[in-house]
């Protein structure tokens, strides 16, 4: 009985908080006369990147609406302008203009006098976007609790007496990293590419885990977040890379001369696909998850865009489904770390290896 | 800021992160964590076979203790059965020169009985003769007349004889 009444409240507050949010997020529309609720253009505001924490936003009839919001260094370098660094407040969301650069939508763009757009300045934005921001928060964190371990080790207690508390938590996920990814597919070379699978993992994970958090940003879900870990590690493989590697790429071994040259573009292309299927996959899957859950939530606004009573009435639906694709994201966010990792460690031991190991059992 | 255009600010800031938060962590974290767990493992591997080697060794010092009980064992009985040997050895001989005493003994004083009877018996000659003569004489010197009285006379004296 307490547990279903525990449940019926926890809907009512949840219709409450969303009912609160519908304002805001209708709110967010902007200046359209129509107050129409887009659940395309919301999802991906909520997924895009931004130049302050936005939490919500109080509207006054006519007048200006009040946005609750945390704002975020704006750095700039143009080569024509050079360097300006401001708070992102100054721009009033969008409405106004500051040393010659304008918000629009997400992007800054540097704009005449006038306030049109001035095509012949390139803007360079290395703003602390909201992204960076709780990147640098979620590795500074990360950071101290993996010192705060390591600390731990060096004094003995895990040595010399069983491991306590975060090491626990952490002491398996390393020995996974280490007897289940590197070391299977790297055998004795494990050791010296034990550091970048390990950062590799954890960065992904305290990224997707910190992007679970409501009304955090979605790191991880990023194109150019998972590009640079992509990249690194299409830059590990290279330098990982022998002779017999570049060998069995242009000119592939046991087959005809004509197939060789066939062959050749396709394994060329090997090596990079690799690395772009890395970054698309966990672009993709981080995304996707958000998008889902949003999508339950934007439900319930479209149906009470209809009347009020289906919109409540399909709210507790919605927040069950919501909060089972979230449970689902808790458990994807491990598994799209430990398959980034796993594969990197895949493909580096693809360049590492001499495949005679494979071919002959006895060798 | 589409969803698809990578943004250039923030793939510099998250190269900048993970390369920055790679070194930090190899240095102050990896490292540390990882030679401890290995440590702890090498550890542990070497706890195993140190006990392995320990309890091989009990094994085999109970092997040699059973041997030495056994030996000990084999040596009591031999002990025993020893003295068990020379008691009865003793013992007989004790019996044999017991026997050879006893026997020379017995030699010895029929020899001194043998010498005491015929001491006796010399003596006995002796005084049987000193007797005769004796009464011999006193027999002549009576002057009898008759064969009777000289009977009844010698009769008197054997009479008066006490052999002593």
């Amino acid at each position: 009985m307490a547990f279903k009444r525990f449940k019926s409240l926890s809907v009512a507050v949840f219709s409450l908080f969303l009912v609160l949010f519908s304002g805001s997020a209708m709110a967010n529309e902007g200046e359209g006369a129509e107050k129409k609720f887009d659940p395309g253009k919301e999802m991906l505001d909520h997924i895009a990147d931004a130049h302050e924490f936005h939490f919500f936003t109080i509207e006054h009839e006519g007048g200006h609406d009040f946005h609750a919001t945390l704002p975020l260094p704006v750095i700039l370098y143009s080569p024509q302008r050079g360097l300006s660094v401001f708070m992102s407040s100054a721009f009033h969301h969008g409405e106004e203009i500051h040393e010659g650069y304008k918000l629009v939508g997400h992007d800054i763009i540097a704009v005449k006098e006038d306030g049109t757009a001035d095509e012949t300045v390139k803007v360079f934005d290395f703003s602390l976007t909201k992204n960076v921001v709780q990147m640098f928060l979620a590795l500074i964190v990360l950071y101290l609790i993996l010192t705060n371990i390591a600390k731990k080790y060096k004094s003995g207690q895990g040595l010399t007496s069983a491991p306590k508390g975060l090491q626990n938590a952490v002491e398996p996920v390393i020995l996974f990293v280490r007897d289940d990814v590197a070391k299977p597919n790297l055998h004795g070379k494990a050791e010296k590419y034990l550091p970048y699978l390990l950062t590799l993992f954890f960065f992904i994970l305290i990224n997707n885990l910190f992007g679970l958090l409501p009304g955090s940003a979605n790191v991880t879900g990023n194109i150019a977040f998972t590009m640079v870990l992509g990249i690194i590690s299409l830059i590990v493989i290279l330098f990982s890379t022998n002779a017999h590697f570049w060998g069995h790429i242009f000119w592939y071994p046991g087959v005809p001369v004509g197939v060789k040259f066939l062959m050749l573009p396709v394994e060329l292309m090997g090596v990079f696909t690799k690395p772009f299927a890395l970054i698309i996959r966990l672009f993709a899957n981080m995304t996707a998850g958000h998008i889902i859950i949003l999508s339950f939530v934007s439900l319930i606004f479209i149906f009470s865009e209809m009347t009020k009573v289906a919109g409540i009435a399909f709210t507790p639906v919605s927040i069950a489904f919501a909060v089972f694709i979230y449970v689902i994201e808790v458990l994807v966010a491990f598994i799209q770390a430990y398959i980034f990792t796993n594969l990197t460690a895949v493909f580096i031991s693809q360049a590492i290896g001499d495949h005679h190991f494979e071919e002959d059992p006895h060798h | 800021m589409s969803l698809l255009t990578p943004h250039l600010g923030f793939f510099v800031w998250t190269l900048i992160a993970f390369i920055v938060l790679l070194l930090l962590l190899k240095k102050f974290a990896w490292t540390p964590i990882l030679k401890s767990l290995k440590d702890r493992e090498t550890g542990i591997a070497e706890s195993l076979a140190s006990a392995e080697k320990v309890k091989a060794e009990m094994a085999q010092l109970k092997n040699e203790n059973e041997a030495l009980l056994a030996k000990a064992r084999e040596e009591r009985a031999q002990l025993l059965k020893e003295a068990r040997d020379t008691k009865d050895r003793i013992i007989n001989e004790a019996k044999e020169q017991a026997k050879v005493e006893a026997n020379k003994i017995i030699t010895e004083a029929q020899a001194a009985i043998q010498n005491q009877k015929m001491a006796a018996i010399t003596e006995v000659k002796n005084q049987v003769g000193a007797l005769v003569i004796e009464v011999a004489e006193k027999v002549l010197r009576r002057e009898l007349a008759g064969k009777g009285e000289q009977e009844s006379f010698i009769k008197q004296l054997t009479n008066e004889v006490k052999l002593n």
